[in-house]
């Protein structure tokens, strides 16, 4: 039992954050997210540089054949920072995918280039029917030409108009809940019959909603074995979840740590309005939230890779549930601690509520994992 | 970061366990599981049989009786007690008298009291909340005039738990009004077969006997049982306080309790189907083994921080607040899975020896009494206001 950093992880941590306190200020990240960028490729090639982009990759493609705590690390100081760019999209998920499931040479041509900085990838998967059930896939893969042929729509895409590649979920039988017949494919963003709608998101990132007529792809497209990829998309998805709860942590801790000091300095009635009771109890609860929240962050980051999929499953969706309740609890608290202040556009803490807020709403909210937990337990 | 515990430390905990499967008398465990009350020879047996081991009082120096164990094995051996269903020690003589004792007492209370307490040979109940000091607990009023050499002890103390099985208390008396208050209050060892002191039952709103009143009328005390030094009793009571953090969350037990129910979820139904596959019940029940799960971590790495050597902190705070919650939580989920047999009220089929026909499923019956009992949780030790007036103050510095 040790709940202790490694000397590296602390390394990282501490560059990271210092990188980013410099170059990816509150002002500029606000930018960005306006413009039809979305992320920066300077940031992006900073990051490649730093080895982040491959901290997760196998070492035998340019990879450092990182666990699931380093990543916890690295997506903590994203959530500090309100990170915009394409982590989760292109290295968790995608890069996540083709590293477990990909052909070598699929790995060989597209993991360097994504440790690199060189390939940005989203990976369309959501449905509007779905809504928060991973599971369901209505788009369809036919066996056609030389390859497959792929009809369907999806759904809030992240950073999908960004990438140049997409892992598109498509099913060759079964009806839309069924596991079976669930495959995933790779395909060029510009290929005939790809069309995107590009849309800033409420929380300062990019998504897009993607059509998908009748678009041809080759056999070599295909990532895995045909018509097995159900539980391969439901690990990714678990190890983009716990990477999005260390996020979210790290957007907690931003502002357990503004309102904090605000209560300290904020005076009315000639004194610090952290001197009322009221308050102070409130902010204990923040506290308590917060604690409680990196407890299972940790234990899901931990259990992120674990062989069992009960036990994956069994830790991240506990951390999703919790993480969301505190989450949900901490960023209403904050901007009513803060007052009308804290309902300002101007000020970081909408921000970091925002963000947390659409972490919520990504790849299971809390009923999602309620139920996926009691199913288990 | 590993979540797994070390090989050692797993051999440790398959010994501990393997010593309660061999020791733990059954009768006792069925209590337990079962939720029947508990006789003081229940308790006394139990830590008779932990004794003969020299596992009473694993927290307590090597050459005083204690096992030397690293906080990580004592967080193993409760663990394993609690999961077989172990009554708990009993904590007023281990765990509160005695590291007061040890850190302050007289050679001549050492050598008298801390075999006495290993053997269960004094049972010592709590002498610190009055009718008029609760949350306040400065304010106290009974006092101790010095009277050659004895103090001479008059006022009452309240909520005073299993007074009924204890021949001695540990009182805070007021033996000055000069000054600031803290600083007129002492530490005191009360022998309960003085004439003058009387014990009254308070019965509790799920109607158990539990708490008492203890009233000392010209109890003459002999001034041998001073604790210190005349007026430190505060800062005996607060180390007392801080001494002892290992057990608060009571996760194991909890965990055992939380099977129970999903046993109870498995066998009860509703409209006709088992209560498990009610979406709305799993759902609680799920949100609390969640919360139950984040406890257990948060309360193993406040137990790291203890093994890198930081002092046990105000971070116990928190382990009160969500242990206790959790454990309301969790006594209301099991009234709630009963339904309409939460209302029948049987005491007597509360007790083990208890041989008659049951209202409605047999395990029924505590349940809401259980209940209505765990609302104490978040007022005792401390209630979970001040506590988080604690967290306040040390944590966030407000």
């Amino acid at each position: 039992m040790d709940f202790s950093f490694s000397e590296e992880q602390q390394l990282l941590r501490d560059s990271l954050q210092k990188f980013l306190e410099r170059e990816h200020g509150f002002a500029a990240r606000r930018t960005r997210g306006q413009s039809g960028e979305g992320c920066s490729a300077q940031i992006w090639r900073a990051f490649a540089e730093m080895g982040l982009l491959a901290l997760p990759l196998a070492a035998e493609h340019g990879g450092f054949a990182g666990n699931g705590v380093d990543t916890m690390v690295v997506m903590e100081a994203f959530g500090r920072s309100l990170v915009v760019e394409p982590y989760v999209a292109t290295v968790v998920l995608c890069g996540g995918l083709l590293d477990k499931a990909g052909s070598a040479a699929q790995k060989a041509h597209w993991l360097p280039r994504i440790a690199e900085g060189k390939a940005l990838f989203a990976f369309a998967h959501g449905e509007a029917a779905a809504r928060h059930d991973w599971r369901y896939v209505g788009m369809k893969a036919e066996r056609g030409g030389a390859g497959y042929v792929l009809s369907g729509s999806k759904a809030v895409v992240l950073h999908g108009a960004q990438a140049q590649q997409l892992i598109v979920s498509a099913r060759i039988d079964g009806d839309a809940s069924s596991e079976r017949g669930l495959s995933l494919f790779l395909v060029d963003a510009e290929r005939t019959g790809v069309k995107r709608r590009d849309y800033a998101t409420i929380d300062g990132m990019r998504a897009a909603e993607i059509s998908f007529d009748q678009v041809l792809v080759d056999a070599n497209a295909l990532i895995g074995a045909e018509g097995n990829a159900a539980e391969l998309i439901d690990g990714t998805i678990d190890r983009a979840n716990a990477a999005l709860c260390a996020e979210a942590l790290g957007a907690m801790t931003a502002l357990y740590e503004a309102t904090l000091a605000y209560l300290k300095t904020r005076q009315q009635f000639g004194v610090p309005i952290g001197s009322f009771q009221a308050l102070q109890h409130r902010m204990v609860d923040v506290f308590i939230h917060l604690e409680q929240a990196r407890s299972l962050t940790y234990h899901a980051a931990f259990y992120a890779h674990a062989p069992d999929a009960t036990q994956r499953r069994h830790a991240v969706s506990a951390a999703k549930v919790l993480v969301g309740e505190a989450a949900r609890f901490i960023s209403q608290q904050a901007i009513q601690l803060h007052g009308g202040i804290g309902m300002t556009d101007e000020l970081s803490v909408g921000h970091y509520v925002k963000r947390l807020t659409m972490i919520n709403a990504t790849f299971g909210n809390i009923d999602t994992h309620l139920e996926r937990f009691a199913a288990l337990a | 970061m590993d979540f797994a515990f070390t090989h050692e430390e797993a051999a440790f905990r398959e010994a501990v366990r393997a010593f309660v499967r061999a020791s733990l008398p059954a009768d006792i465990s069925r209590k337990i599981t079962e939720h029947k009350h508990l006789g003081k020879d229940d308790f006394v047996r139990w830590q008779k049989i932990l004794h003969g081991k020299g596992w009473m009082a694993p927290g307590w120096p090597v050459e005083l009786g204690g096992t030397g164990w690293t906080p990580v094995q004592r967080y193993l051996f409760e663990e394993e007690c609690a999961a077989a269903g172990a009554p708990s020690v009993i904590s007023f003589g281990v765990n509160m008298v005695g590291p007061v004792i040890i850190a302050f007492g007289s050679p001549a209370q050492k050598s008298y009291y801390l075999p006495r307490i290993l053997a269960s040979e004094d049972w010592w109940c709590q002498g610190y909340s009055e009718p008029g000091s609760g949350s306040d607990l400065a304010s106290l009023r009974t006092r101790a005039v010095r009277d050659g050499d004895h103090y001479i002890v008059n006022g009452q103390k309240t909520w005073t738990t299993l007074a009924q099985f204890a021949n001695m208390i540990f009182c805070l008396v007021r033996t000055s009004s000069e000054g600031k208050r803290q600083q007129g209050i002492s530490f005191l060892l009360i022998d309960m077969t003085t004439p003058g002191v009387s014990v009254r039952p308070i019965i509790t709103l799920d109607g158990a006997h539990e708490v008492n009143e203890v009233w000392f009328d010209n109890v003459r005390v002999p001034v041998t049982n001073l604790v210190g030094e005349e007026g430190k009793g505060w800062t005996y009571a607060k180390f007392l306080l801080s001494h002892e953090r290992s057990g608060i969350a009571q996760v194991a037990r909890w965990k055992r309790e939380l099977a129970f129910l999903k046993r109870m979820a498995g066998e009860l139904q509703s409209s006709g189907k088992p209560l498990i596959e009610d979406a709305l019940f799993r759902a609680k029940l799920a949100r609390a083994e969640i919360e139950l799960l984040a406890l257990e971590i948060t309360d193993l790495r406040v137990l790291a921080g203890d093994r890198e050597g930081r002092a046990p902190g105000p971070e116990a705070s928190i382990l009160k607040i969500k242990g206790t919650e959790l454990q309301q939580s969790i006594t209301e989920l099991m009234m709630e899975a009963v339904g309409p047999y939460a209302l029948p009220f049987a005491p007597e089929a509360m007790d083990a020896q208890w041989r008659g026909e049951a209202i409605g499923p047999a395990f029924a019956a505590p349940l809401a009494a259980r209940y209505f009992n765990y609302r104490k949780t978040s007022i005792y030790g401390g209630s979970n206001e001040i506590q988080r007036n604690i967290i306040a103050q040390r944590i966030l510095g407000l």
